[in-house]
């Protein structure tokens, strides 16, 4: 394991939250050695940061191991059932829309058994945090291939291999209209919860795509991005108005027409000029780079893929409401029960 | 009506106690319309009513043909009504298909209202007459009093010369039927020419063609011949008060907002669209200006977990839907039974399984409701049994739940839903008392320092706090892993989890130290009661009528709360020596009473897509061994 970076200094001043507070008395039960710690502890230390009082946060998730999340967080919460956390989440911020609510879900509880909700979650732009954490793993359940899994897995329920294309999260976010759209990882804490600290400023739905070792049945899934060896020369770092560079600067993505290329900077034809500049408002070049990931030739990459600012499906709800108030004047219970034609009779 | 120009003898006029009215034809040709705007001037000449929409699940089978046959049944009188009718005594029938399906509902000496326009071999083809025009053979119709009346051609007529094309012509032919059919009852035109304004307010042209329509329709009965005398039906005796016409779906959509009103909680609804249970979506997302929140879900899973959402924000959750959503809906419900959360389920239930019969009415999801889920998950159950107790039905359903914390199932059926009646409107302060308190505090000391704890109950209902997030100190968690008791932690403890499972089923059961005395119809204490729940009200109540007319003694129950069963059920049960139970499924409430009560239960079930007559139930009670 990297070490953690601290993100607060030990402070002077007046005493603020630290991570504790956010922290519940309940016992982590993940396995040893597992990503979720890590995000976790990233998710622990940003919320002090982000000045929302503790009891304004609600946590909500479905089935599966990253589901257990929010019974570690000292902040409302709710565990509900497989694949449905959007639509409990989507029904508490419709109606709350005061609330900071985050959705904690897994590769296949948002994926597969959650997939339509997941979709309709973002294409309505309720302003929510969803964190996909992706082990390509059922975890929980011991073991078998997940709709994230690579064609060829060996599984319990694949024994002579996954036949099945795998889901590219971060292209199906694009396809469903979400708003935000970023990918991350449980070993790069830093960059964790520099993503994440967007995630929440982002003002309507953002869904962020985590890669997250599970360390019992699926371990080194994404070794070849977080780990020294290999992460500088198959990993880009995506950033908004910067090119796309990897490898210490000495690599870069170019688009051949709607492909995308890696060069060397310092060799051939090519230079830093033509590196795709990258514009996270670009919902073309977000579905042309999210697609990387699929290639053993191109780097992974990281970062904020797509930003719009849309108005969310909650603020539109309350106008809509307040501009019939405002038409029509505030419901009479009493008028209602009259509508209509009515007779007496004495 | 100033509109009455033309010199018309007076026709007789003969005054009837009840009458029972079917407009049919095909689903194009508005009988739906036709039908409610009787239904508008009816309840506006003060008569009691029940109607019986009946339609089928395509919204345009093929012209002519039997199954695309839609009907609405009507019927109204100056004495006590509780049921659709069980025989016609007007049939009007729009084409030959329309007469085919109708015809055996018709009774023996009834009248038939027939546009002969469409009785062309096409049609008679399409509707299985063959090459036999019913009109004109001998048998068919020689027990009825057929009027053959040119309804399309008079049509046609009257709006030449106003440039209208063919289609919206042949569609003004319904308004014609309306017209004459409200002379034949002598009931007042106004209300149909004050719908007309307003729903063609936008196109004059059809506007007027309509009511010119209309108004020909109405003196066409003055000035034929074809009929003799004019029908009249007096106002009925009902209870004094302020009434309107109302609909089922109209009624459960003001429950729900007067709950919401009452108890300060926001509305919020979540639907998937369902036959027959959209059209409260409908009716809901026009009540914005109540501030209620409506959420057209992705399916009836998300309805049902959007309604959860809202409910643990602090929301009254409210989502409906009918029998193969309340199936979808079984996983998200039993969260809610476990995370202790008020919310109203609303099942509209229609024939079944599977698609089943999603038009026509059915009372078979009473079990689904009472056990239809993983594990011991008892919730109250709750019916409403006529449309306009489906307001007081769903007021109550609304109480249940934030009363108990717990989700709560509300039975009506299409028949219900789609039905209306005469309702005498309630005053907002006669409603029943409807509080709320959130929890505010830490409920506990633990290790010495404040704590709340999720599932500290209050010892009269058992109901577990409920505490809105953004209220600071109250942060907790919920899910479906099972509690440990008071401090809702996670708990796999054996013990715990019978403990817990035991006071869910008592938290359902105590429900019923706070339910009403059941009141009998008809006799306190008899030979025969008559057990029933839902929409079977109105016709075990007119059996009931007509049985203790020739002097048997007869009582009957029809049961609000099905979960947990009213606590006085036992002591009246023990007054009667038979019982029968009648239910539109295969005998549901009857296992229900049989695993209560060790009695000699009746079963009476029909599961034809159709409400009972009285008459059915009136033989099911004669044929009983009482007697015999």
């Amino acid at each position: 394991m990297t070490p953690k970076p601290r993100k607060l200094a030990p402070g002077t001043g007046p005493p603020r939250p630290n991570r504790k507070a956010f922290a519940s008395n309940q016992d982590v039960r993940w396995c040893p050695g597992c990503g979720d710690y890590a995000i976790l502890a990233a998710v622990q230390r940003l919320m002090p940061q982000l000045g929302i009082k503790r009891e304004n946060l609600v946590f909500i998730s479905g089935i599966g191991c990253s589901s257990r999340f929010p019974y570690y967080m000292n902040t409302y919460g709710v565990h509900s059932i497989h694949g449905r956390a959007p639509t409990v989440a989507t029904g508490l911020k419709a109606s709350r829309p005061e609330l900071d609510v985050w959705v904690v879900t897994g590769d296949g509880d948002a994926l597969s058994i959650g997939g339509n909700h997941l979709i309709h979650a973002l294409r309505r732009n309720v302003n929510l945090q969803i964190l996909l954490f992706n082990n390509q793993i059922y975890g929980l359940t011991k073991g078998q291939y997940s709709p994230t899994s690579e064609i060829g897995k060996v599984t319990k329920s694949s024994p002579y291999g996954s036949v099945a294309q795998p889901f590219n999260p971060v292209s199906l976010a694009l396809g469903a209209s979400a708003s935000f759209v970023a990918r991350s990882m449980d070993r790069d804490a830093r960059h964790l919860t520099e993503i994440l600290k967007r995630t929440h400023t982002h003002p309507g739905g953002a869904f962020v795509e985590v890669y997250q070792n599970c360390n019992i049945y699926n371990d080194g899934a994404f070794f070849e991005f977080t780990e020294r060896a290999s992460k500088a020369h198959r990993t880009v770092f995506i950033q908004h108005g910067k090119p796309m560079l990897y490898d210490n600067g000495n690599q870069g993505i170019r688009l051949d027409g709607f492909r995308p290329v890696a060069f060397d900077v310092n060799e051939g034809p090519y230079g830093v000029s033509d590196a795709v500049v990258y514009d996270e408002t670009s919902l073309e070049l977000a579905s042309i780079v999210s697609r990387m990931s699929q290639s053993k030739d191109l780097p992974c990459p990281f970062g904020v893929f797509y930003c719009d600012v849309r108005p969310t499906y909650e603020y539109l709800l309350a106008k809509q409401i307040e501009t019939v108030v405002e038409k029509r004047g505030r419901g009479n219970l009493s008028a209602l029960l009259h509508a209509g034609d009515t007779w007496e009779i004495a | 009506m100033s509109a009455s120009v033309e010199i018309a003898v007076p026709k007789p006029i003969k005054p009837l106690s009840e009458a029972t009215i079917l407009f049919a034809g095909d689903s194009g040709d508005g009988m739906q319309l036709t039908g409610s705007q009787f239904t508008l001037a009816t309840a506006f000449a003060q008569n009691d009513l029940a109607t019986l929409p009946d339609f089928p699940a395509e919204i345009r089978a093929p012209a002519g043909t039997t199954y695309g046959v839609s009907g609405f049944q009507l019927h109204f009188g100056s004495v006590n009504i509780r049921t659709p009718g069980d025989e016609v005594d007007l049939l009007v029938a729009m084409n030959p298909a329309a007469l085919k399906v109708n015809l055996p509902r018709v009774r023996r000496g009834g009248s038939i209202m027939i546009n002969v326009n469409s009785f062309k071999p096409h049609n008679l083809k399409l509707a299985g007459y063959g090459t036999v025009n019913p009109l004109e053979d001998e048998t068919t119709l020689k027990d009825y009093q057929v009027f053959e009346v040119e309804l399309s051609r008079m049509t046609e007529e009257a709006l030449k010369g106003r440039g209208l094309d063919r289609q919206a012509v042949d569609r003004s032919k319904n308004m014609f039927a309306l017209g004459l059919t409200l002379w034949l009852y002598s009931r007042p035109l106004q209300p149909a020419i004050n719908w007309l304004e307003q729903k063609f307010a936008k196109q004059p042209d059809l506007q007027a063609a309509n009511i010119h329509v209309l108004k020909k329709g109405y003196h066409y009965g003055e000035t034929t011949e074809d009929f003799i005398a004019q029908y009249e039906v007096a106002p009925a005796t009902l209870t004094p008060g302020v009434y309107r016409a109302v609909r089922g779906t109209e009624a459960i959509a003001m429950g729900l907002v007067a709950a919401s009103s009452q108890s300060g909680l926001q509305l919020f609804y979540s639907s998937y669209p369902i036959t027959p249970a959209s059209e409260l979506l409908h009716q809901l997302s026009r009540h914005k200006n109540f501030g209620v929140k409506t959420f057209q879900a992705e399916d009836e899973i998300a309805a049902i977990g959007a309604t959860i959402g809202a409910s643990f924000g602090g929301n009254l959750g409210v989502c409906a839907t009918s029998g193969p959503g309340l199936t979808l809906k079984a996983e998200g419900i039993g969260l809610a039974v476990m995370m202790e959360l008020p919310m109203v389920i609303i099942n509209v239930q229609r024939g079944g399984p599977s698609t089943g019969l999603p038009t026509k009415t059915e009372q078979s999801d009473l079990l689904q409701a009472l056990y239809g889920r993983s594990g011991e998950a008892p919730l109250p159950v709750v019916a409403a049994s006529t449309p306009g107790d489906c307001f007081y039905a769903a007021y109550e359903a609304c109480r249940v739940a934030v009363r108990h914390m717990t989700p709560v199932i509300l039975l009506a059926d299409g028949y219900l839903a789609n039905g209306s009646e005469p309702w005498r409107i309630p005053q907002v302060h006669d409603l029943d008392e409807f509080t709320v308190a959130f929890a505010q505090k830490p409920n506990r000391k633990v290790e010495g320092k404040d704590a709340f704890l999720p599932y500290v109950r209050e010892e009269s209902t058992l109901a577990r706090p409920w505490a809105k997030p953004g209220t600071p100190g109250l942060e907790h968690r919920l899910g479906g892993l099972e509690k440990e008791h008071e401090t809702g932690n996670v708990s796999y403890d054996p013990e715990n989890h019978q403990f817990m499972t035991q006071l869910r089923s008592d938290k359902v059961a105590r429900a019923a130290w706070h339910i009403p005395a059941t009141s009998v119809y008809g006799d306190e204490e008899g030979d025969v009661l008559v057990l029933g729940w839902g929409s079977t009200e109105g016709a075990i109540r007119t059996a009931v009528d007509r049985i203790r007319g020739r002097g048997h003694r007869v009582g009957a129950i029809q049961l609000r709360y099905l979960n947990p069963l009213p606590p006085d059920l036992g002591a009246i049960l023990s007054r009667f020596s038979h019982y029968l139970v009648p239910e539109l499924n295969m005998g549901q409430l009857i296992r229900v009473l049989r695993d209560r009560f060790l009695l000699p239960f009746v079963p009476l079930c029909k599961i034809q897509g159709q409400p009972f007559k009285a008459s059915e139930i009136e033989a099911a009670i004669v044929a009983l061994p009482e007697n015999a």
